[in-house]
């Protein structure tokens, strides 16, 4: 919403300067955006008096003039347009003058003469011809061929044409929908100055011919959505601009200027807030106006030249035979004012906000009237409004006011009554304002006050109980004026859930594995699942899925991290990125509630490329992670059918029956949907199973008293045989005294023959009770070989 | 013989002396202590001597062994560290050759500024909720006192699941007020971080997904004070003490009063700057007093508890405190980028 102080100040007198002003009602709850001097881009530019003319010696088109700008003798200046004569009063661009755009004019010569600035155009000063009507286009600005100037010589030219208006916007809240109006904020205005207001009730002659009741009958079938419909007419229009102090604070507002009945209706809407229509008497069919839910399909041309296709959800005005207006939004095409309309029909009504949002919304035409009608308007601004317009309709000389006023109201008035207690307003502030403080805050507002009663406006239809009432003193009281306490009564036992301090903690770990964290979008692409080469009926792909999408790219809900880290890992090899390693714990959403929520469990990812990583360097991520949270009894299983995968290079982990997640080298034919060319590892854990799977704190185990034994073992068995069978064995076979198999090596080649391989261990024997010699040691190895040959197939080398 | 034994003396201590390294004072050792050596040459014609005179040879002779084992270990002391700073003078290394690489992965500066936050609210006794991101419209909007037609509601402002716009993706944290208040034993106080979602397309300041940071407390009189109270102490520990606020009214569907909370401009110290649009004042969050009929819904008496609550941007707490001047890289997650912190 913009603001013309000079507007403003028809109302109350504010004269803080704009810096001033947008902290003052910022603080009291008008939000200030930006302020602009409207001319502040125009400097040394006065009003001229061309005192005489001469042919340029060396030019068949250019002028000399000799130019009066009250600074004693004359200047001159040189001019190529065609248009000025002497005795005319121009705007003058003198010596080191700025214009519009940051041009800056400076004194120079014109094939030999000298010329101390420039004649202006009302383009070059940043106006077009809307903005004054009976300027002469395309030359200097004659201001005294104008007579709505009353320009002096010497005058700097922005006070000389109205330029010199400042602006205010600001960020309206959508409760306050009184204050989009140049009245809501003066009374905003006025209360945050201790201000007085000058509201001015409009006075209309009216007489012309005949009566509005004879002359038009208005229904309102649709009465849920009118809750108030009202209008006036004038005959004998005489549409011809609208005066300059008019055309001046519309365009001060970012209004163009049209003609002085559309003008009129614009200059209600902003100084009243109650949005006008304007239309042409002879188009309503029948002499009747009927406000009705459009048909299903029921077509409208509107005043910006669009076919409009209705719903039964549109409210229309319409005549006897077809619709002439799109209710709230936009008026039609078929009885738009033109040249030679002489009757004019006024409507200012109160429409329902949600009906006027949502028909808006349906057609993608939000209009500067239904902005303001969804946010829901007093009703009983709609009478002053056209009243207004009638006043200026006849200040104009636009046209004759018809007698009599058509009012439809189709609500009860009910005004809100509140019981104003200081004590519990003061409690829920935290203040001590006197109950006298609050009567004149509230007062201040246009509350009627009586005894301990506060009867609400009309258009403050936010405020409903006593913390609104409350919103209000605090507002005038001064927010900063609130005290600063700190919280007292019970105190709570604040701090992190078991879950949250491990989420922190499986951060803390990868990140001391060199990985950096991601953020990725929850929302995924369903193509991403053919890119993981998960099968069309993979019960995973079930997902939730946005019916309004931004689009494609972020239509479902993951079930799963992967593609999203796949997503990111590419985007940094793309960009060179050497030797990356990332994780993030991420949410998936899996449909399968019955309340129609998803289950949304916490994954760890992890994902990484470069030289040093390879499929035991993530399986010692993982295994220091489990080991980190204490998991026991963790496993890894060979995983060939997960299709996202390596087939070979793939494992689930396990912790006793808990399944961890699933990790490897990312599947070639996946890897080439991404269009890349290197390894990708990357693991999925759940965050549900790792806090199943999460040990016991550490209870202290004795140090050992005695040395251990090492012994190494060598052995060869049938390439299928896993590292995990030969060392489960092992440990069974080993007794009490082995106390640790730790692999070290896998060789395959000569001398060991094909399809075998051989694998080696270091194991350590240990007792609590003695120090161990070769003879207490030599039955659990040849146990450990008997076994291993008996169960496996495995030899000593 | 005294005279042979002090000749002996006087040439083993000047010879090791003289040594120039172990190997030599090894040589001396065995010529002047050796079993063949001179000094055990002399002893052996101990057995010449006379009766009276061999104690006060023997005494001399074991007077000049220890003279020479102690001057051969002095020395032996003095070489080796001569050695061994030759030795390491030989392993000097160039100390500006860089360190190997230990890799330390690095926290989302979004995160930093996050776990910042909880610990400050920790601190003062609050509890970290985590909740749905897929939620009832019901809880979104209708128990927070913005109803059916509230523009926020709009398809093209929310995501919904469902044609009778039922379920959806949050729009804000604040449903986790609602679900504090129906789950949770009075007083409460919580933060509950996470991610929320509006239709927003991707641009240097928007996101349809981002994140905020929701606050609340419930418990008897709590007041408009309490809330300026406790939220100036969180400003000061993230921005440092003596931090200046200021408070404006503001309108949320779910408080009264209102308020939206900005923070005195770091760059220009309140003067107005361009990083502050001239303000001098930077917005930070939005709070107020949580709405009566709020409370009421959730069955909490507003005539016996009182509450406020606040919801704080993520996105633009970090770019801010981290100088990041366009949104998109909070998700793009270059490890160029995502390193500097």
């Amino acid at each position: 919403m913009n603001l013309s102080r000079k507007w403003l100040n028809e109302f109350v007198t504010v004269t803080a300067s704009d810096k001033d002003f947008a902290e003052a009602m910022t603080l009291s709850g008008s939000k200030v955006e930006i302020t602009m001097d409207l001319g502040a881009e125009i400097e040394n530019v006065v009003v001229g008096n061309v005192l005489s003319m001469k042919r340029h010696e060396n030019s068949d088109h250019m002028w000399v003039c000799q130019v009066d700008v009250a600074e004693g003798e004359p200047i001159q200046i040189v001019t190529g347009a065609q248009n000025v004569k002497e005795g005319d009063l121009v705007p003058v661009a003198k010596h080191k003058s700025t214009l519009p755009g940051g041009k800056k004019i400076e004194k120079g010569k014109l094939r030999g003469e000298v010329s101390y600035g420039m004649l202006c155009s009302f383009k070059e000063l940043g106006l077009d011809q809307r903005d004054f009507p009976a300027a002469y286009e395309d030359g200097i600005w004659i201001l005294s061929d104008d007579p709505e100037l009353n320009v002096e010589i010497g005058q700097d030219i922005r006070e000389a044409v109205g330029l010199d208006d400042h602006v205010v916007e600001f960020e309206i809240t959508p409760n306050r929908p009184d204050c989009l109006s140049v009245i809501g904020l003066a009374r905003e205005a006025a209360a945050t100055y201790g201000a007085e207001l000058r509201l001015h009730e409009p006075v209309v002659n009216g007489g012309a011919e005949g009566n509005l009741i004879e002359l038009l009958d208005i229904e309102t079938p649709a009465e849920d959505l009118v809750p108030r419909y009202t209008a006036r007419m004038v005959r004998n229009v005489k549409i011809a601009p609208s005066p300059k102090w008019m055309r001046e604070r519309l365009r001060a507002m970012g209004v163009r200027p049209i003609n002085n009945i559309v003008d009129i209706t614009n200059y209600v809407m902003l100084e009243y807030g109650q949005p006008m229509h304007a239309f042409d008497y002879r188009y309503v069919q029948g002499g009747k106006i009927i406000v009705r839910r459009a048909e299903e399909g029921e077509e409208l041309t509107t005043l910006d030249g669009n076919l409009r296709k209705l719903t039964a959800d549109h409210l229309v005005i319409a005549d006897d035979t077809r619709a002439v207006g799109l209710a709230g939004i936009m008026g039609g095409l078929n009885s738009e004012i033109v040249e030679d309309t002489t009757d004019v029909v006024f409507e200012s009504a109160c429409f329902d906000g949600t009906c006027i949002r949502k028909g808006a919304l349906a057609l993608g035409m939000r209009t500067e009237a239904s902005a303001k009608f969804e946010k829901g308007l007093d009703p009983m601004n709609t009478l002053p409004a056209v009243q207004r317009a009638c006043e200026l309709v006849e200040l104009l000389g636009a046209g004759e006011v018809v007698d009599g006023i058509i009012d439809i109201l189709n609500y009860v008035p009910h005004p809100t009554v509140l019981t104003l207690e200081p004590e519990k307003i003061n409690a829920l502030l935290g203040t001590d304002v006197s109950a006298d403080e609050m009567v004149r805050i509230l007062r201040s507002v246009d509350f009627k006050v009586d005894g301990d009663q506060v009867t609400v406006p009309s258009y403050r239809a936010d405020v409903l109980r006593m913390a609104d009432l409350a919103e209000e003193v605090a507002r005038f009281y001064g927010y900063n004026n609130i005290p600063v306490t700190l919280m007292r009564g019970q105190t709570t036992l604040g701090g992190y859930s078991p879950e949250q301090q491990l989420e922190r903690r499986l951060g803390e770990l990868c990140r001391a594995f060199g990985h950096d964290e991601i953020i990725t979008y929850s929302f995924i692409s369903p193509t991403y699942y053919d890119k993981i080469r998960w099968p069309q009926d993979d019960e995973r792909r079930k997902s939730f899925k946005i019916l309004n999408p931004l689009g494609e790219d972020t239509s479902i809900m993951r079930t799963t991290v992967l593609p999203s880290m796949l997503e990111i890992l590419t985007r940094n090899f793309n960009y060179r990125n050497k030797n990356t390693k990332l994780y993030e714990v991420g949410r998936i959403y899996i449909p399968n509630r019955e309340d129609g929520l998803a289950t949304e469990s916490k994954m760890l990812s992890i994902g990484a490329y470069g030289s040093d990583m390879d499929f035991f360097a993530l399986k010692g991520i993982i295994e220091a992670i489990a080991g980190d949270i204490r998991a026991e009894d963790l496993r890894f299983e060979t995983c060939s059918n997960n299709p996202s995968y390596h087939p070979g290079r793939c494992a689930t982990v396990w912790s006793g029956d808990i399944c961890l997640g699933v990790f490897g080298q990312i599947h070639p034919l996946v890897v080439k949907n991404y269009d890349i060319d290197t390894e990708l590892y990357c693991a999925e854990l759940s965050f549900d199973a790792l806090m199943a799977a999460k040990g016991a704190e550490a209870e202290y185990v004795p140090l050992p008293r005695f040395p251990g034994v090492h012994r190494d073992l060598a052995v060869v068995c049938a390439s299928e045989v896993t590292v995990y069978q030969l060392s489960q064995c092992i440990k069974a076979a080993g007794g009490n005294l082995l106390k640790a198999v730790d692999f070290f090596d896998v060789y395959t080649g000569a001398p060991i023959e094909a399809g075998k391989k051989s694998v080696a261990f270091s194991l350590e024997f240990r007792s609590d009770e003695q120090n161990l010699t070769d003879k207490d040691i030599e039955p659990a190895m040849e146990k450990i070989l008997a076994q291993l040959g008996e169960k496996l197939d495995a030899h000593l080398r | 013989m005294k005279t042979k034994l002090e000749e002996i003396k006087r040439a083993s201590l000047e010879a090791i002396a003289n040594s120039a390294d172990a190997a030599e004072l090894e040589a001396l050792r065995i010529k002047y202590l050796g079993k063949k050596g001179e000094l055990t040459a002399v002893l052996k014609q101990m057995g010449s001597l006379s009766p009276e005179e061999r104690p006060i040879m023997g005494q001399l002779a074991n007077e000049v062994r220890a003279a020479v084992e102690a001057a051969i270990e002095e020395t032996s002391a003095k070489l080796a560290e001569v050695a061994l700073e030759k030795q390491l003078l030989a392993e000097t290394v160039d100390v500006t050759i860089p360190g190997k690489e230990v890799k330390v992965g690095h926290k989302h500066p979004m995160y930093i500024a996050l776990d910042e936050i909880k610990d400050i609210f920790i601190g003062m006794g609050f509890t970290v909720l985590d909740g749905p991101e897929v939620e009832f419209a019901e809880l979104n909007f209708d128990r927070l006192n913005a109803e059916e037609g509230h523009p926020s509601r709009d398809w093209s402002d929310t995501f919904y699941f469902d044609e009778d716009s039922r379920v959806m993706l949050r729009s804000q944290t604040s449903p986790m007020q609602v679900r504090a208040m129906d789950s949770m034993e009075l007083p409460i106080r919580i933060v509950a971080p996470g991610r929320v979602y509006r239709k927003d397309e991707v641009d240097a300041t928007h996101s349809p997904m981002f994140h905020q940071v929701e606050g609340m407390v419930i418990d008897k009189g709590v007041t408009m004070a309490d809330l300026k109270g406790t939220l100036n102490t969180v400003v000061e520990q993230l921005y440092g003490a003596g931090t200046q606020t200021r408070f404006r009214p503001h309108h949320f569907p779910f408080t009264e009063p209102s308020c939206e909370m900005d923070v005195q401009c770091h760059k220009c110290g309140g003067v107005g700057c361009p990083t502050c649009k001239g303000e001098g004042w930077i917005e930070l969050l939005g709070a107020g007093m949580i709405h009566p009929r709020v409370l009421e819904m959730a069955g909490i008496d507003p005539n016996v508890y009182s509450g406020w609550a606040f919801g704080l941007g993520l996105e633009r707490t970090a770019m801010r405190r981290f100088k990041i001047a366009d949104l998109r890289l909070i998700f793009e997650n270059d490890v160029r980028f995502l390193e500097q912190f």
